[in-house]
């Protein structure tokens, strides 16, 4: 079993693990929660999971380095977390809505979503500019955890409307981290979700951190045990193995959207970056830490694997490489040519009509800029 | 070196000075311990005082300032750091209800002598939910204080009162200024709440400002200086208590006043420092009194727009000319 965080070499609880670091498949695997869980993947799916996980750590390099580069405000990375996003996120059906935190961008791209959309968010373009409704992927939140309490009342909406209860029914899933398991808001979502039996699953990536603080600063007990406390069920999975990330999700959103009710499933991994761009992580974390998660890294696994069980030979990773080669430096070239936004935009969608202050204010506004047309600026 | 400080560093000075007099300040929030604030405003504080007396906390505002309420209670003086302003609204039954009601509801016999310091306001292009300058939310709560320093001396002389205070105080750190340097003050450096200053002298027309408005209404006054129209700019330092005193009688001399303020229009602390000089100097205005503020909308992300939404040299000099055309 794998080991804990950190040199001290405490052990961490078991989790819901199917494919090793070393790429071995552990063909089921019982949960804390008594669940048995697997996955039956053709080859064809295996190589898509191989592929998103390769291209989205591939967008999020791109937006490291354009964000250096003074072209994005700022970037809050997902390196080491793409297994838990992408295998949560391929485990969504297209009726399920998710609320992500501002680092779901490996969700985002399973939902869809064309990936310049939080470039152009993080470059001042717009406020990011993909409609929640049509790719049933919220805005991204920034507050720590109030989109828990947006996604229980979502849930309890749904469920209000009827689309709960069958095969076919919708689920909500919340995405937060292991630091805003301390907010009030996030246990109190927890207290709605089960007393109102929401149609919800609360997926926790425990990256550790959260900025400088370590998860001890957070919790004395694994994160995946307060569920219990709530009346509803907690398992910890192996948040950097794509196969183990997508059987708890797709059976956790399966349970409740046969209106069995929420789920706290924490993914255990680990921020391998700076929280973001703004941060340096070597003032309060050792560099021996980050290596021993290295070895654990989610990509490697698959790739072990696919080779192992000749699912794939040399071209298709070449061929991958290659794949996310091109979609990066299309995404940066897209970015380069962004246009500005209009001044006058700062004034649209406060309200629906206007008020007005606003309209006197934007009338000044446009008069303002008037006077410059035609004048030396 | 010795003679300057930053606006950042100032913040941990100023509560270190405190921390060595007084043992039973503490110091509590998200990532100040080790990582020494995300701001780099509490760099020093965790290697000399140590995890006794600076706390790392799980993110959790409500918890932060809750407790705080409960230490302060002990006898302790709390500091209690909310990392955004736009975060005392995560905590904000504390700020309203609890802790400026504690004294007056126990009758006198319970103080809450705290301090609640928050990174505030905008120009670094943080967008909507991290960049508000919110010192109008507190003013509207009687039983808190509010100090808002726009120079380093000002961060430490105003923190010596702040800490010390048996009054809950709002401490507002403006993000467009930590990196600004000045003066480092003396050893003994302390400013009193509700004493505003005269950041430069002039006859034409008072500007008054708040933190990062200061600056901005110097750069303008430094500006006109050449177009032969002589502002005064005076630097509030606190909005609680309000000192309309120097206001009033700035005005009485140039008979002309401008507030530039970077919290919205719509509900700015301007509003009620106009209001009191139409109510009691109303006679001594030669021209209608104006207000710079932020306008009416959520702060956009793209540092561009969000200078066309705050408070710019250029707004303040064209609402200058236009006052002194009167
Ligand atoms: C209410 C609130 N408090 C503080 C912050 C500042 N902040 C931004 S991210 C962060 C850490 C979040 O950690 P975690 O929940 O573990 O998520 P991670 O960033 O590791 O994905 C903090 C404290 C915030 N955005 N909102």
């Amino acid at each position: 079993m794998t080991k804990g965080r950190g040199a001290g070499g405490e052990s961490a609880p078991e989790f819901v693990q199917l494919l090793t670091p070393d790429g071995e498949r552990i063909d089921k695997v019982t949960g804390a929660d008594g669940v048995e869980y697997t996955v039956d993947f053709t080859d064809d799916e295996y190589r898509g999971l191989y592929r998103d996980l390769v291209v989205v750590r591939k967008l999020d390099a791109e937006a490291t380095a354009l964000q250096r580069q003074g072209e994005l405000g700022i970037w809050a990375s997902l390196l080491g977390q793409e297994a838990a996003q992408v295998g949560s996120g391929r485990a969504l059906r297209q009726q399920d809505m998710a609320f992500p935190t501002y680092r779901e961008h490996g969700v985002l791209y399973c939902r869809g979503i064309d990936p310049i959309m939080p470039l152009s968010l993080f470059r001042g373009v717009d406020h990011g500019a993909w409609d929640p409704n049509q790719f049933r992927f919220n805005m991204y939140t920034i507050v720590i955890g109030a989109q828990t309490l947006h996604a229980t009342g979502y849930a309890m909406g749904i469920t209000k409307d009827g689309k709960v209860g069958n095969d076919d029914g919708e689920a909500v899933i919340a995405y937060f981290g292991d630091g805003a398991s301390a907010q009030g808001d996030v246990n109190e979502a927890f207290i709605w979700a089960s007393v109102f039996n929401a149609p919800i699953v609360f997926f926790c990536q425990n990256n550790q951190y959260a900025i400088s603080e370590p998860i001890e600063k957070q919790t004395r007990v694994p994160l995946y045990q307060r569920a219990s406390g709530f009346g509803f069920p907690g398992v910890r999975v192996d948040g950097n193995d794509v196969l183990a990330s997508y059987a708890v999700t797709r059976a956790a959103l399966d349970h409740a959207r046969h209106g069995q009710g929420p789920t706290l499933i924490e993914a255990y991994t680990y921020r391998m970056g700076a929280h973001t761009t703004t941060d340096d992580p070597t003032r309060y974390r050792m560099a021996g830490e980050v290596e021993s998660w290295q070895a654990r890294d989610p990509i490697a696994r698959v790739r072990a694997f696919i080779a192992k069980q000749q699912i794939a030979g040399d071209d298709f990773f070449t061929e991958v490489d290659e794949l996310a080669r091109r979609e990066s430096l299309a995404l940066r070239e897209r970015v380069l040519a962004m246009p500005d936004p209009d001044p006058l935009t700062i004034f649209e969608h406060v309200y629906p009509h206007g008020s007005p202050l606003i309209d006197s204010q934007r009338q000044g506004f446009a008069e303002y800029m008037d006077s410059f047309e035609g004048s030396s600026h | 070196m010795a003679d300057v400080i930053s606006y950042r560093e100032a913040v941990a000075e100023g509560i270190a000075r405190e921390m060595r007099r007084d043992s039973t300040v503490v110091c509590l929030g998200e990532d100040i311990g080790a990582a020494e604030g995300v701001f780099k405003t509490t760099v020093g504080l965790f290697k000399e005082f140590g995890p006794q007396r600076i706390w790392d906390t799980p993110i959790s505002e409500q918890a932060i300032v809750g407790a705080a309420m409960g230490a302060a209670m002990t006898g302790m003086r709390p500091v209690a750091e909310i990392m955004f302003s736009d975060f005392l609204a995560c905590c904000w039954d504390y700020l309203a209800n609890e802790i400026p009601k504690a004294r007056y509801m126990t009758g006198g016999q319970v103080t809450v002598p705290l301090v609640i310091r928050t990174a505030n306001g905008g120009g670094l292009g943080f967008g909507a939910q991290h960049s508000q300058a919110v010192e109008n939310w507190a003013l509207t709560v009687p039983g808190l204080k509010i100090a808002a320093p726009s120079t380093p001396a000002d961060v430490i002389g105003l923190m010596a009162s702040a800490i010390r205070s048996d009054d809950p105080v709002v401490f507002f750190e403006h993000k467009a200024l930590l990196a600004g340097s000045g003066a480092r003050p003396p050893d003994d450096h302390v400013v009193e709440l509700g004493k505003a200053t005269v950041a430069r002298e002039g006859t034409d027309i008072t500007v008054v400002g708040l933190a990062s408005t200061v600056p901005v209404a110097l750069k303008a006054a430094e500006q006109l200086a050449g177009e032969a129209i002589s502002v005064e700019v005076i630097d509030l330092r606190c909005l609680v208590p309000l000192d309309m005193r120097t206001v009033l009688s700035s005005v009485e001399r140039t008979s002309h006043l401008l507030v530039v303020e970077e919290n919205p229009y719509q509900g700015g602390w301007g509003g009620t420092v106009v209001s009191v000089v139409a109510d009691e100097g109303f006679e001594m205005l030669d021209a209608p009194i104006k207000r710079v503020a932020g306008a009416c909308v959520p702060l956009p992300f793209a540092d561009a727009l969000e200078a066309e939404v705050i408070p710019t040299v250029d707004k303040v000099t064209e609402a200058v000319r236009r006052l002194s055309a009167y």
